[in-house]
């Protein structure tokens, strides 16, 4: 392997610590808080089917609660999500972007 | 060459309207792919010509390419098999691509590493760690391949049931009952050979290398050929929900709902209560067979404590092997390069999300109309069994509506074809690519010449491809999906955690990554090779597992061990050699993180061009 590479001068403030680290920590935070809410869904279904068997084996128009939820309702869920995902990212990114680009000016 | 067609000679009793159906669908899918590989003839072409397609082109590729055998016949025969628990394949296959969605696809695709060798390679500067990642595009890839290859066998089987190879030049190829005597129609093994075969050739000569268009017209095929003669069917028989009202919950003597009309149950078939509820026969095979073993005084109290907790732990080993799985699977992350921009490949993400989720409502209700529809296949074993439930649902029309009911079965097992055939081809471009570019390439011979490298493309898919074909002959008893289940927990033990860790935690060393990769990883196979070994009868575990109800569930849905253990391993390690952290590790961080227009991946690559000659 060759020798590592000096980082760059720190001319510019995005090559720097604090910079890094905020971009990191918006982006997980943003990541984290939807694969959360999905999480606690996804991963709640099953307690609910174990603690509230009865209720869960409810009819809503034929189909029992929890077979509406897991087999229709849930796809739209996680397409709500991930809309709202995408809309804060892109919204993160451009601020980011401009910010740079003022500190830049 | 006019071998090959010496079984139209026997193709007396076949409906001719699946045939021609089938057949359509492999010869416009090999013309499609040959007329597509003039175009573009190097990888990169494949890449860059992604660029110039929209997100909705894309996005169908993208899910045309993850529609697989599994998703396509596996459901719908899985959910006729064991009802409730099975949802949570098509519900997870769909959203394990939000969580790739949420952590992976954004910074792999900044940071521009086709593959996840690639990617390995480029976080860690070792190539060593490369040939590492290639091995497990290989472990994944084979297990990923059976089912595709009992998915060619089913159809197969299922397209020339009536033809009767007994007598004549070919009867070597009857299948035999137990006691050597030979029956009508096609044998499984044939079958599988078959289309590998074809698929293979079609591979090795230079077509099906993952073309967009390709996998894009594959997705709308497979989409139609599963909803149109669900809505037929239903629209003839009454609907989902009056579909599942013909089953009795638990503690309910009528429905107060909408019911269908349905057959009387075969004794194979499990019971309304434990069909259509939460912790049936899927989840609770395991204590349901070590009570068996038990005197009959014991067993209540045996199933009372152990049942449900157990199948608690089953349902939530199976939803981390698919949501983490499918953010792991080599094949699929590929495709995400295609995209000109990050904006683009989130759109692009979430659209295919849409395209599989309204696919995945669809083979559900096969199961649920073939299990009121068609009970007897409850009685078949291997390709007779609920997996070609959705091939042959269809018939049933036929009684009231003549050639409607061939013409929808014609649709179907096209998309059947649809399904293996573009999974099947993708993996073994993958695979073949892998093994020639960076294990004949990289560790074997260096020195190797362009034209030596292309020739052993070709001589690694037909070696590949015969080994796919020699595992896929031997699972006939096995689930489609149960199968596709395996590779996902191999994927969510050791690309997973690469992946995830690699980009969030900028602590990670190439040995502690490799450690956890391999250890996380080998575990989940050796529990596949374990459970698929055991279930076709060449191990008999049959007694330890009666013995041992937990340790059967924990190895046959590893992930819920592997994948922390994983984990552990890389944090463990990581810090143990925390001296070896790359160097340019925020630059590193930097590219995967920051946002494109800040022009930081063209300074991070020019950078290592002056500095490291790479």
């Amino acid at each position: 392997m060759s020798a590592p590479i000096p980082p760059p001068s720190p001319s510019d403030e995005i090559h720097s610590e604090p910079f890094l680290r905020s971009l990191m920590r918006r982006q997980l935070c943003l990541s984290v808080s939807c694969a959360a809410t999905f999480l606690v869904v996804l991963l709640g279904l099953p307690l609910l089917n174990y603690f509230f068997p009865a209720f869960m084996a409810t009819r809503v128009a034929g189909f029992t609660l929890t077979w509406l939820i897991l087999g229709v309702l849930f796809f739209p869920f996680v397409w709500v999500i991930s809309f709202f995902f995408i809309k804060r990212s892109i919204a993160l990114e451009d601020e980011e972007v401009k910010s740079v680009n003022q500190n830049r000016r | 060459m006019s071998n090959l067609f010496l079984p139209l000679a026997f193709l007396g009793g076949v409906d001719p309207w699946i045939f021609a159906f089938s057949f359509v669908t492999v010869a416009v899918t090999i013309g499609m792919g040959f007329w597509s590989a003039t175009k573009s003839k190097t990888a990169s072409d494949f890449f860059v010509a992604g660029r110039s397609v929209s997100v909705g082109w894309n996005a169908s590729a993208i899910s045309g390419e993850y529609l697989s055998a599994a998703s396509f016949m596996g459901i719908a025969g899985m959910v006729m098999a064991s009802g409730y628990d099975v949802l949570w394949y098509p519900v997870c296959y769909a959203c394990g691509y939000l969580f790739l969605l949420l952590f992976i696809a954004g910074p792999l695709r900044r940071f521009g590493a086709y593959t996840i060798p690639d990617f390995a390679e480029g976080r860690y500067d070792s190539p060593l760690f490369r040939k590492i990642a290639v091995c497990f595009v290989l472990f994944i890839g084979f297990v990923y391949t059976m089912p595709q290859m009992k998915g060619a066998g089913t159809t197969l089987a299922y397209i020339f049931k009536s033809v009767n190879l007994r007598g004549g030049p070919l009867a070597f190829l009857a299948p035999h009952s137990a006691t050597g005597e030979a029956l009508a129609g096609f044998p499984y093994w044939a079958g599988v050979a078959l289309v590998g075969a074809v698929i293979t050739l079609n591979v090795a000569l230079g077509g099906m290398k993952g073309i967009t268009l390709v996998q894009a017209v594959q997705y709308w095929v497979k989409m139609f050929a599963i909803s149109v003669p669900v809505f037929v069917l239903m629209a003839v028989f009454g609907f989902y929900n009056g579909q599942l009202g013909a089953n009795m919950a638990s503690g309910e003597s009528s429905v107060p709902a909408p019911m269908a009309e349905r057959k009387p149950l075969v004794e194979k078939a499990p019971a309304d209560t434990a069909w259509i509820a939460p912790f049936g026969p899927l989840t609770t095979k395991a204590v349901k067979a070590a009570a068996a073993t038990l005197p009959a005084s014991e067993q209540k109290k045996f199933l009372d404590e152990h049942q449900k907790p157990y199948s608690l732990l089953y349902t939530y080993s199976l939803i981390i092997a698919l949501v983490c799985g499918t953010a792991g699977l080599p094949h699929i992350l590929v495709r995400f390069y295609t995209n000109p921009d990050g904006v683009a490949a989130k759109r692009t993400t979430m659209w295919v999300m849409i395209l599989i989720g309204v696919f995945y409502v669809f083979p559900p209700v096969f199961g649920a109309l073939g299990r009121n529809l068609m009970p007897e296949l409850y009685s078949g074993v291997g390709a007779k069994g609920t997996d070609k439930v959705v091939l042959e649902l269809p018939t049933l029309l036929g009684a009231k509506f003549g050639v409607l009911g061939s013409i929808l079965s014609g649709i179907t097992c096209a998309g059947a074809f649809a399904a293996f055939m573009s999974t099947f081809s993708g993996l073994l471009v993958s695979m073949t690519g892998a093994f020639a570019h960076d294990v004949y390439g990289r560790m074997l011979k260096p020195t190797a010449t362009p034209a030596e490298r292309l020739r052993m493309f070709k001589i690694a898919a037909v070696v590949i491809g015969a080994i796919a074909v020699l595992l896929g002959a031997q699972v006939e008893q096995l689930q489609i999906n149960f199968m596709v289940n395996q590779a996902f927990a191999i994927a969510a033990s050791s690309y997973f955690p690469l992946l995830f860790m690699s980009v969030w935690w900028r602590g990670m060393t190439m040995t502690g990554a490799a450690v956890g990769m391999l250890g996380g990883g080998l575990c989940a196979l050796a529990c596949t090779g374990t459970i698929i070994l055991g279930d076709i009868g060449k191990v008999d575990l049959a007694s330890f597992w009666a013995a041992h109800p937990l340790a059967r569930i924990l190895i046959e849905q590893p992930a819920i061990w592997t994948m922390p253990l994983a984990i552990f391993l890389m944090i463990a390690v990581s810090k143990a050699t925390a001296a070896s952290v790359p160097a340019d590790i925020r630059m590193k961080m930097l590219v995967l993180h920051a946002p494109e227009q800040l022009g930081l991946k063209q300074e991070y690559i020019q950078e290592h061009a002056a500095g490291t000659g790479h």
